[in-house]
């Protein structure tokens, strides 16, 4: 029992320090996951800024018909797990799925549109909420100083800005965290959709426990390294 | 006739079953500055949005020169200051300039009217710092500079001192008093008769909705009306005949013989104003630096809003309020002989 407790600790011990090594001396293959990560991740954040942002505003500052239903709906899907939607967007870009024609099973892009998905639903229900919180009478202050109704919009974002970009920022993590949508539609092929989690999940069964550490501390080194900055930015404000 | 620079034609505000403004006419000149008197829930917060054109009467109208104006002709024309202090989570600077910047002023335009704006409400210097930094009486010189950096020709002012404490009130109360001697039309909402008079031409009186009376301050007070009398926040006003005395000071006789210390150099007829707040209570004399100390019974006793209100006779029915605690703990009650203290300081004189 004794012996078999320091034998763990010590090929423990042997696959971090191999660990640092490979992120020490840049490692080919762990530099190039990294950024592919960082890519993918990054791309499907720009991709669901683009129709997530406008959405938030439009269910954040106005008021319609209909609007706590959506709101409800989008606030359901933050918890959608990633491999039914992995399973749904693997149907749909299939090669006889509705979506083959693009090609897009299988490619980074394909990752980054699944992932887009994935983090519209947190960034519409935390982007609104983050500009719903904005106090009521900036508003009226706006409108008073003359401001149009897209002015006064704009003076409200530019006031919820930090709280608009956690949103983002926690939409990013998500991303760049899920493993089920980067497995079933990107296949971790190696150098063309291998990306940080799927790596770890893989490796790590094939018992390549020093390569997984090393990207499981990049993983978590990133996500960390993102919140202290941004604390960072809450308290030069 | 010329007609009026501004008139509200039977204004209605309702809000389903409450109506909040009804039936207000009202006019005001140009350069005039009005005060809109009356406790809280009379109106005169919704009756200012109207005119700010923040939101829409139910019914009724709004004239500027004699032409009708909607809510975005009126947001043109006026701007508004808030009861409770709001600004942009910016520097201060980009708070005054964001007015004259949306009216499409130039950029170094939009820098002349800030920096006018700023110097006028005495912060000058505090351009970089960040506005939600600043006190609160810096925060609200802020609103009003804002206000002013779009030289609007109609400056609505909602209880601009009711969150401040009195050194940063009376700074308030003086730079809005220089907007209004420099020629501005200005309309101020406040519960403060005391204030009314010393800001306002006019003073309007607005009571669950409606307009009770319109007239100068002196007059009203004068021959204040039931409602008048009988408003919370105006007990305590009394009429007096005022004279020098030899140490330098005011004595005031009140109608009922009542005789107390003022400072002011007013003589002759005048009409004082004690606020209840600032009327000590205790049951033996005390010694103070308080000028006015009167001898007198309780005669009525009321909770209100978690403060109990005493009417205490004393050749004239005074007002002072207190605390439930202090009430329970000082024994007080009906038919208590108590003494009165108030600084000389503390009497208002209109």
């Amino acid at each position: 029992m004794k012996e078999t407790s320091s034998t763990f600790l010590e090929s423990f011990w042997e696959a971090l320090v191999q660990a640092f090594r490979l992120i020490v001396t840049g490692d080919p293959e762990v530099a190039s996951i990294t950024l592919r990560s960082l890519q993918v991740s990054g791309l499907a954040t720009l991709l669901a800024c683009l129709w997530s942002l406008p959405l938030a505003m439009l269910l954040g500052l106005r008021s319609f018909k209909g609007r706590g239903f959506i709101k409800g709906f989008f606030n359901a899907l933050i918890g959608v797990p990633t491999v039914a939607l992995g399973l749904i967007l693997y149907m749909l870009l299939s090669r006889s799925g509705p979506l083959g024609v693009f090609g897009l099973l299988y490619t980074p892009l394909g990752i980054s549109i699944g992932q887009a998905a994935l983090i519209t639903p947190i960034m519409v229900t935390f982007g609104a909420s983050a500009l719903e919180s904005v106090d009521p009478e900036l508003r009226d202050l706006a409108r008073t100083l003359g401001a149009s109704e897209l002015q006064t919009s704009m003076a409200i974002l530019r006031e919820a800005s930090f709280n608009v970009l956690l949103a983002v920022v926690a939409a990013f993590n998500r991303a760049f965290a899920e493993l089920g949508i980067a497995m079933m539609v990107g296949g971790n092929i190696r150098y063309v959709t291998r990306v940080l989690t799927t790596s770890i999940a893989l490796e790590t069964a094939r018992g390549e426990i020093a390569l997984t550490l090393a990207l499981a501390i990049i993983l978590v080194g990133i996500v960390y390294g993102i919140s202290l900055a941004l604390n960072l930015l809450r308290k030069a404000q | 006739m010329t007609s009026p620079f501004l008139q509200t034609k039977g204004l209605v505000m309702r809000y389903g079953p409450v109506t909040a403004l009804a039936d207000v006419n009202l006019a005001i000149d140009k350069g005039e500055t009005l005060a809109l008197v009356g406790p809280s829930g009379s109106g005169k917060t919704t009756l200012l949005r109207i005119l700010a054109g923040l939101q829409s009467p139910t019914s009724g109208e709004v004239l500027v020169q004699g032409r009708r104006e909607d809510a975005a002709g009126l947001r043109r024309i006026a701007s508004m200051v808030f009861q409770k202090t709001a600004v942009f989570n910016t520097s201060v600077y980009e708070n005054v300039a964001f007015g004259p910047r949306i009216r499409a002023a130039s950029k170094t335009e939009a820098q002349r009217e800030a920096t006018r704006a700023l110097r006028k409400v005495g912060l000058e210097g505090f351009e970089k710092r960040r506005a939600r930094k600043l006190s609160g009486g810096e925060q609200q010189r802020v609103s009003l500079a804002r206000a002013l950096a779009v030289r609007p020709a109609l400056l609505l002012l909602d209880e601009p001192t009711a969150n401040l404490d009195p050194a940063n009130a009376s700074i308030i109360e003086r730079i809005v008093s220089e907007i209004g001697e420099e020629g501005n039309t200005v309309i101020l909402a406040t519960h403060r008769m005391d204030q009314a008079e010393r800001l306002a031409d006019r003073v309007a009186i607005l009571n669950e909705g409606r307009l009770v009376q319109v007239g100068e301050a002196k007059e009203l007070f004068r021959r204040p009306s039931g409602f008048l009398a009988s408003f919370g926040q105006l007990r305590n006003v009394f009429q007096g005949s005022a004279t020098l005395s030899e140490k330098g000071l005011t004595v005031i006789t009140l109608e009922g013989g009542v005789r107390i210390e003022a400072a002011t150099n007013r003589t002759g007829d005048v009409s004082v104003f004690v606020r209840p707040e600032d009327v000590i209570v205790s049951k033996s004399p005390i010694v103070s630096s308080a000028r006015n100390m009167l001898k007198g019974r309780i005669v009525k006793v009321e909770e209100r809003d978690g403060l109990v209100w005493l009417a205490v006779d004393v050749g004239q029915e005074l007002a002072a309020v207190v605390t439930r605690q202090s009430f329970a703990e000082m024994g007080l009650n009906l038919g208590l002989e108590v003494y009165l203290a108030f600084k000389a300081s503390s009497v208002e004189v209109i």
